[in-house]
């Protein structure tokens, strides 16, 4: 959404905003929070994984806005993922340095296999704030681990943690609470954060000349360039902060400037990033080699990919900012029934279907029986969400509550045989047609209202 | 192949309500308006019932259990059975009722549907849920909406424009309002022009509001007992039942890439058992009348074409061609269908068949027809990839 609509709704109350009206920031539709976007981003990075998933021995999820405060996100991005259930599991949250936090954890674990990294934010700002001209909702996912694949080797770490509190939000509460900025920025930002990459770098015995890509995440906008003047590094060296197209994604932006990075970094480069949050933490790492070009989406591309939507209100709306009256439909009851979720979770979250072994045809869901042939117990598992599919039939539903109507659904054909009824989102202006190929993206199915455990499923978009 | 119950069973009674709005009237009214014009159309006394099938498919309308009819009624110390099959419940209500008759199990029989959707509050049916194993994945989509799929599917088969088969199903719907208009019983009894029908507001593409049956209270009901009880009861020129066939999905049409979406095969199937218990060989010369399950105009379109009174994808032309307007070959929809008396889900199956009921006697006042001999029921419960449905036919005795 570009800024300058938000300024312009504001503009009766709040003229002084438009100063902010720049750019645009990536805001999420209703069915999307830090889950979803977190599986989203895992997906992309593992395309690229030379040994699947099966190595994967631990995921770091890190949000500050992470849907549940009791229930481990990254159990659910994991399933999603379809990562091994031997794995290991861990949230990070409760400061924009979760991130870094999840990552440097994860570089720091010297026992074998890989580990997968995940930072997402739904960031909400409160309407006419600031933050919600600046914020923005993105995630990042980056694979650790050892071995001939590694494009870029941890050089190491540096922490400063001291109780400055530049902002905060309580346990409960929606938005966030800022004291000034000029205070963050000169005793905050411009002391803690040179402080920690100068040790850093003097450990590491790496001169500042060096540092070919500086990123800085987690204080006021503009302050990364106070910081490359302190640390004397060439402005050129910063790595974009993101802001002309997504916004600050908290706990998610030093992610998303690393992913920045390593898709522009050359070899014998060294990346530094930092993260502003009751002090500083900073890793640094030296480019070894190109990233392949591969399968993988990245960070510009998925910049590409864009919807762009000039209506404020649904912005609010989808928020929550706002309750719109959407009639008797919305009543209903989305209760789930826990125990049944837990017995087909491989099939809801991971969206495995079966292929069966008497006559061949992939299916979802996995009945004990085949949907062709009948055969009983014949069907190993089969995952979906990774495999080609088509618009089969569709219609625009306009009469059926959705928080985004119209609700598109239809039949998806997906091109190894297997078919079902699905919801298709983020259509845009061209619209769908029989033959539309799709492909799948993890989604809030329905939300419950009342006890507020959200049905995750997947969702098919325009390919 | 089963022989059947062709001729086994004989309809000596049966009653309907005026369907509509029925804000005054609650189930136990319209369960006694329907049973009371039975009892006096069979001229028999209720303690005659030997049995009874209640069709009834809304817990949140009228009550899922044998109760509601049996206390409305009064059927005291009688077996009452409470069935439900979605859309295709009153036709249910009936073939047990039938097939009592027709075993010898029963001298006279009830079947009863009823509905009080307007005790629901919604437009259109309620939207349900339990957060059982469908709920984790399927997309609730609103009934139009499942239905409405069968344009993109038809169109994209056949290679019909958007345009044309918008304008072949607002005449299924200007159709049914010309027929509705001469109903007392019917819920919308009003003509709409073509122009009306195009131009309505959306529900689900391609489908209007005119594409949309209305939303309505009703009950009927039928008496049922064998030929020769009928005549012992003076009965002459008897209804019989020909047939009555009912098929369900097992996930092969939402499932495989076997079904194009331009289609409804469970009607295909029903079609084809019901002809062969009836006897018919060739539906579009044998069949009098039709009253078909238009949901929504896609809906009737495209069940031309399953029941095979219309060639593949040839129902669209046929509909244009007025093939199924009241002088029209074959006559669909003469008492103005879902279209004009809304759909009390339940209700809607024996709603069909007391229209062929009325024709068949010659009782059918200014919508008669020129000597009916055989008609045919269809209703569709669910959607048409994953659903049920149901055929009947009825006649005059020896057709």
């Amino acid at each position: 959404m570009p800024r300058a609509v938000i300024a312009a709704a504001h503009a009766w109350a709040l003229p002084s905003l438009k100063s902010l009206g720049k750019g645009e920031k990536a805001f999420c539709g209703w069915d999307e929070d830090a889950i979803t976007m977190a599986v989203e981003a895992g997906r992309d990075c593992l395309r690229g994984a030379p040994q699947g998933v099966q190595s994967i021995v631990g995921l770091n999820f890190a949000s500050t806005s992470a849907p549940y405060a009791d229930l481990q996100n990254g159990a659910i991005v994991g399933a999603a993922l379809r990562l091994p259930e031997s794995r290991g599991s861990a949230d990070f949250a409760g400061s924009l340095r979760a991130g870094v936090s999840g990552l440097s954890q994860a570089l720091l674990d010297s026992t074998p296999g890989d580990r997968l990294v995940v930072a997402a934010e739904r960031r909400s700002g409160k309407p006419g704030s600031t933050q919600e001209m600046l914020y923005g909702s993105g995630a990042a996912a980056l694979l650790v681990g050892q071995g001939e694949d590694v494009i870029a080797r941890f050089l190491g770490r540096e922490t400063v943690t001291v109780p400055f509190v530049d902002h905060f939000r309580q346990s409960g509460e929606k938005f966030d609470y800022f004291w000034e900025e000029r205070w963050i920025r000169d005793e905050g930002v411009s002391k803690l954060v040179p402080r920690a990459v100068v040790a850093l770098l003097k450990r590491l015995e790496v001169p500042i000349e060096r540092v070919a890509h500086l990123g800085f995440a987690g204080g006021p906008s503009g302050s990364d360039k106070l910081i490359a003047k302190a640390l004397t590094v060439a402005p050129e060296k910063l790595l974009p902060d993101l802001q002309a197209q997504v916004g600050d994604t908290g706990a998610a932006h030093p992610l998303l400037q690393l992913a920045a990075a390593l898709e522009r970094a050359q070899p014998g480069e060294v990346i530094v990033i930092a993260c502003f949050g009751q002090g500083c933490e900073v890793v640094a790492f030296e480019m070894l080699r190109a990233a392949p070009s591969i399968a993988q989406r990245g960070l510009t591309a998925s910049l590409a990919r864009r919807i762009e939507e000039s209506a404020y209100l649904k912005l609010l709306s989808f928020d929550g900012a706002i309750d719109l009256e959407w009639g008797m439909r919305a009543e209903t009851d989305n209760k789930t029934a826990l125990t049944q979720f837990y017995r087909i979770a491989d099939q809801i979250l991971g969206f495995v279907g079966g292929k069966c072994a008497s006559c061949g045809t992939v299916q979802f869901p996995r009945f004990p029986s085949c949907v062709n042939c009948g055969a009983n117990d014949s069907q190993t598992p089969f995952p979906l969400s990774g495999e080609p599919a088509k618009v089969a039939t569709y219609t625009a539903d306009w009469l059926q509550y959705s928080p985004s109507p119209p609700l598109y659904m239809g039949l998806v054909q997906f091109d190894i045989g297997a078919r079902l009824l699905m919801e298709m989102v983020d259509i845009g202006p061209g619209g769908i047609e029989v033959g539309t190929p799709l492909t799948m993206c993890f989604r809030i199915k329905e939300r419950d209202r009342q006890r507020h455990y959200d049905r995750y499923f997947w969702k098919a978009v325009p390919a | 192949m089963a022989s059947g119950i062709k001729d086994k069973v004989a309809i000596i009674g049966m009653g309907c309500t005026r369907f509509g709005e029925r804000w005054d009237t609650g189930p136990e009214q319209l369960l006694t308006e329907a049973f009371t014009e039975a009892l006096a159309d069979a001229g028999i006394e209720r303690k005659q019932i030997g049995a009874a099938w209640y069709g009834s498919a809304m817990e949140r309308s009228v009550g899922n259990s044998a109760i509601p009819l049996s206390t409305a009624l009064r059927l005291e110390g009688i077996p009452v059975s409470r069935v439900e099959n979605m859309c295709a419940t009153g036709t249910e209500a009936l073939r047990g009722a039938a097939y009592a008759v027709a075993a010898g199990a029963v001298d006279i029989a009830l079947a009863m549907g009823a509905e009080k959707l307007k005790d629901t509050g919604y437009g259109g049916l309620p939207t349900l849920g339990k957060g059982n194993y469908a709920d984790l994945w399927m997309p609730y989509g609103s009934a139009p909406a499942g239905f409405a799929q069968l344009a993109a599917g038809y169109r994209t088969k056949y290679k019909v424009s958007k345009e044309d088969l918008k304008r072949a199903i607002g005449r299924v719907s200007w159709k049914s309002h010309q027929n509705g208009v001469k109903n007392p019983k019917a819920h919308l009894r009003k003509a709409v022009d073509m122009e009306t029908i195009l131009k309505a507001p959306m529900i689900a593409e391609p489908l209007g509001v005119f594409d949309c049956c209305g939303v309505s209270d009703g009950a009927a009901c039928a008496i049922v007992t064998t030929p020769d009880i009928a005549r012992a009861l003076g009965k002459k020129g008897l209804v019989t039942i020909k047939a009555i066939q009912l098929s369900a999905s097992a996930g092969r049409e939402w499932g495989t890439d076997q079904w194009d979406g331009s289609y409804v095969q469970n009607t295909r199937n029903a079609a084809k058992a019901a002809y062969h218990e009836a006897g018919i060989r060739n539906p579009r010369e044998e069949l009098s009348a039709m009253e078909v399950h238009d949901c929504f105009s896609i809906t009737e379109l495209v069940t031309m074409e399953d029941l095979g009174v219309s060639d593949d994808g040839q129902a669209w032309k046929d509909v244009l061609d007025g093939v199924f307007d009241a002088d029209g070959k074959i006559p669909c929809q003469i008492d103005g269908g879902l279209k004009c008396f809304g759909h009390p889900i339940g209700a809607s199956g024996l709603r069909m068949v007391y229209e062929h009921y009325l024709q068949l006697q010659g009782r059918a006042g200014p919508r008669q027809l020129e000597d009916p001999q055989l008609g045919l029921s269809h209703n569709l419960g669910g959607v048409p990839y994953n659903g049920v449905c149901a055929i009947s036919i009825v006649g005059q005795e020896g057709r």
